[in-house]
């Protein structure tokens, strides 16, 4: 791209070169950069779409987490006695919950993205990724608006954040990172095989009760932690965890391997979406 | 480097028959995989557009015609992008801005602002230019007072409006229109036709997909003509619309049908539609000058009926230029006894004009009114000019509009005096 010069503002027009897929990577970033404003407006609807149809608005980002919040910590907490790091019980389970809620909601809206958005598909170009990326974008304002009540529940429980705090955006960016890794390989799954998105639900169940939500991993023996890390959310809630609240496993071996299967499950994400890509108009 | 903007080089799009029909399930998928006894069925291709080129400069308004399922709504798809091509590659110079449907984007939850948005940044819009062109788009849609209500509670000719106001202010050096102007009112139609004139006339490539005739003659200074997904014709409008127009009408100067599929009801059977001349050969070119005879070939299975053919003509544009139906005194309301008829209309000469017409029978009852049989586009002539000077074009050369060109009779009477007369008394 040479430099327009300064006295007129014409640039060269852009030339585009259309070809039948080749080569197995073809993920252009450049051009998903390109059409960041088109993913902005693609948050921005989902968001405002999402609002408008509930009566309560965004009250309902504190009521997900909260009643779950409610019912683990009556049930799993007090009833059922299982540990939670000498937090206190809402605590615990407040900030396990509201990554979990991000990473879950991320799943079901970026699974049906595709196909609920198969009327422009047909009709406009723009890089497909930029679907499911948005899906698990306007998701991060629900998070946003779930931290208020974090706020005030550590404050009344005086639970004092530490150092660790400074690696939480890295723990929210793993979230942000699994939320697409996995959305990516669902999204691109659904459009090709309609019945998936029944299967999410069962799934994300499944994988609740698989991950440190309802408690919390200090209760699979230490020699196995790293086992348990092959789930990526393990060491993303009990990183979270750890970071906002100093309490619970500091990084290691768990964590370690969670992060590695998070950037697999992306990377696997991003290519079988784009090989996905070059047909989806044809069978969406 | 020449200046053509579009250049397309033997491209190809395959489909896998029944790709479309049903979607795959998961559950399927894997249920067969573990069935191992090889019922795999042989896959069909069907390639929807074959080794297609061409070039494009920059300023042209190419038509692209073809019917359906010819390929042109996949080329333009493979053009905007939509789908990869199989085979073959294209270039583009310049920004592209596809209409392959009003609307697109549109959510009837957001309001008319909000959507106009969401639109124009799916269209290709950048945030400045929709906040820059806003005024100009509420003002074209006429929509403004309800700017702000949400779009479920816009009738559809609002949202249509609406929708072609922020299609009509996109600027792209390269626009691709597939067909959009067949949706809407007559007013909307026409409208969308003098936007797309607009942008025809500021400069901009583009091309045009559409069965509409009048508009693609209108607008489109080169056409392509497409033919079971391959190039059947390309050059200028005029031209290629007559290959079009005589391939469409395979249909010839005779038509006939069995018993079996005649068309019509237990009372009457259409058997045969014939076009002659005065010595009775059938012909498909008849000399502007001379008659045209069209029969009318039918059987009354079932007596005690008043029945009427007529016929439907219609000009190469899709203009209906006349109907006639027998007022014959020796038919006229009365019921006809069993077995076959013929009924010859004669078209006299230095009647039509040039061109292609296409005729549709149809026989009906007067009273009561029932139509038994309306049989469209049964057959086709032209209809060529002669140049000797005796017919209406006289020594004229030139191309002569009209629906129809008869020779009139005009009188002249003459007087030398008057003008001096008046000379004299100024």
């Amino acid at each position: 791209m040479n430099a327009a010069n300064t006295t007129a503002v014409v640039t060269e027009p852009p030339v585009l070169r259309i070809a039948p897929p080749h080569g197995w990577w073809e993920v252009d970033f450049h051009e998903l950069w390109q059409f960041r404003e088109l993913i902005y407006f693609f948050v921005w609807r989902d968001i405002k779409v999402r609002y408008k149809q509930t009566t309560i608005g965004a009250a309902w980002a504190i009521l997900q987490p909260a009643l779950a919040m409610i019912v683990f910590a009556l049930f799993f907490g007090k009833l059922a006695h299982m540990p939670t790091e000498g937090l206190p019980i809402l605590v615990f389970y407040y900030s396990g919950l509201l990554p979990w809620m991000y990473f879950s909601n991320s799943l079901t809206n970026a699974t049906s993205t595709i196909v609920q958005n198969q009327n422009i598909i047909t009709k406009v170009y723009f890089p497909r990724l930029a679907l499911p990326i948005s899906a698990v974008l306007s998701g991060l304002l629900d998070f946003a608006i779930g931290c208020l009540l974090l706020v005030p529940l550590m404050v009344v429980y005086r639970v004092r954040p530490g150092l660790p705090l400074l690696l939480l955006p890295v723990f929210l960016l793993l979230t942000v990172l699994m939320a697409a890794g996995a959305g990516l390989w669902l999204s691109a799954m659904n459009a090709i095989y309609r019945d998936v998105r029944y299967v999410v639900p069962f799934l994300v169940q499944f994988w609740l009760f698989a991950s440190p939500v309802a408690y919390a991993s200090s209760i699979v023996p230490a020699k196995w932690r790293w086992l348990y890390g092959l789930n990526p959310m393990a060491g993303i809630i009990e990183g979270f965890r750890w970071s906002l609240t100093g309490r619970g496993d500091p990084p290691g071996p768990m964590i370690i391997v969670s992060v590695a299967v998070v950037l697999v499950v992306l990377a696997s994400g991003l290519f079988y979406f784009q090989k996905m890509e070059s047909t989806v108009a044809d069978v969406v | 480097m020449t200046d053509a903007v579009i250049r397309v080089e033997g491209i190809g799009k395959r489909y896998r028959v029944g790709q479309r029909q049903s979607y795959r399930a998961l559950r399927d998928v894997l249920a067969g995989a573990f069935r191992r006894n090889g019922k795999r069925a042989p896959t069909d291709f069907i390639w929807a557009v074959r080794d297609v080129s061409f070039e494009v400069k920059q300023g042209e308004v190419v038509g692209l015609i073809g019917r359906n399922g010819a390929g042109k709504s996949t080329l333009l798809k493979l053009l905007a992008r939509i789908t990869r091509p199989t085979v073959g590659h294209a270039e583009l110079h310049g920004r592209i801005g596809s209409l392959l449907e009003v609307g697109t984007g549109f959510h009837p939850e957001l309001t008319g602002r909000e959507n106009i948005f969401l639109s124009g940044a799916i269209l290709g819009m950048s945030k400045q230019e929709i906040l820059r062109k806003f005024d100009e788009i509420v003002a074209f849609s006429e929509v403004e007072r309800f700017i702000d209500t949400p779009l479920k509670h816009y009738s559809s000719g609002m949202g249509m409006r609406l929708a072609f106001a922020v299609a009509a202010h996109l600027e792209p050096e390269i626009l691709l229109v597939d067909e959009v102007l067949s949706v809407g009112d007559a007013a909307f139609q026409k409208k969308c036709l003098g936007k797309m004139g607009e942008v025809a006339k500021a400069g901009r490539t583009i091309i045009f997909v559409s069965h509409n005739v009048t508009a693609v003659t209108r607008l489109c200074s080169r056409c392509i003509l497409l033919q079971a997904g391959v190039t059947l014709a390309s050059g200028a409008t005029h031209d290629v619309m007559s290959t079009y127009l005589r391939s469409e009408l395979a249909t010839s100067a005779t038509r006939e049908w069995s018993l079996a599929d005649a068309p019509g009801d237990s009372v009457v059977r259409l058997r045969a539609v014939r076009v002659r001349k005065l010595d009775g050969t059938v012909s498909e070119t008849f000399d502007i000058r001379q008659p045209v005879g069209i029969d009318v070939v039918f059987d009354v299975l079932e007596g005690g009926k008043e029945l009427t053919p007529n016929l439907h003509v219609f000009d190469q544009q899709g203009v209906n230029v006349f109907i006639s139906h027998d007022v014959d005194p020796n038919w006229r309301r009365r019921p006809r006894p069993e077995g076959r008829y013929i009924s010859t209309a004669w078209i006299p000469g230095n009647f039509l004009p040039e061109g292609y017409f296409v005729v549709g029978a149809a026989i009906t009852t007067m009273a009561p009114q029932n139509i038994r049989l309306y049989e469209r586009d049964a057959v086709a002539f032209q209809v060529v000019d002669s140049t000797e000077g005796d017919s209406a074009r006289g020594d004229y050369a030139g191309h002569l509009p009209g629906v129809v060109r008869p020779l009139l009779r005009w009188e002249t009477s003459y007087e030398a005096s008057p003008i001096e007369a008046e000379r004299a008394l100024q």
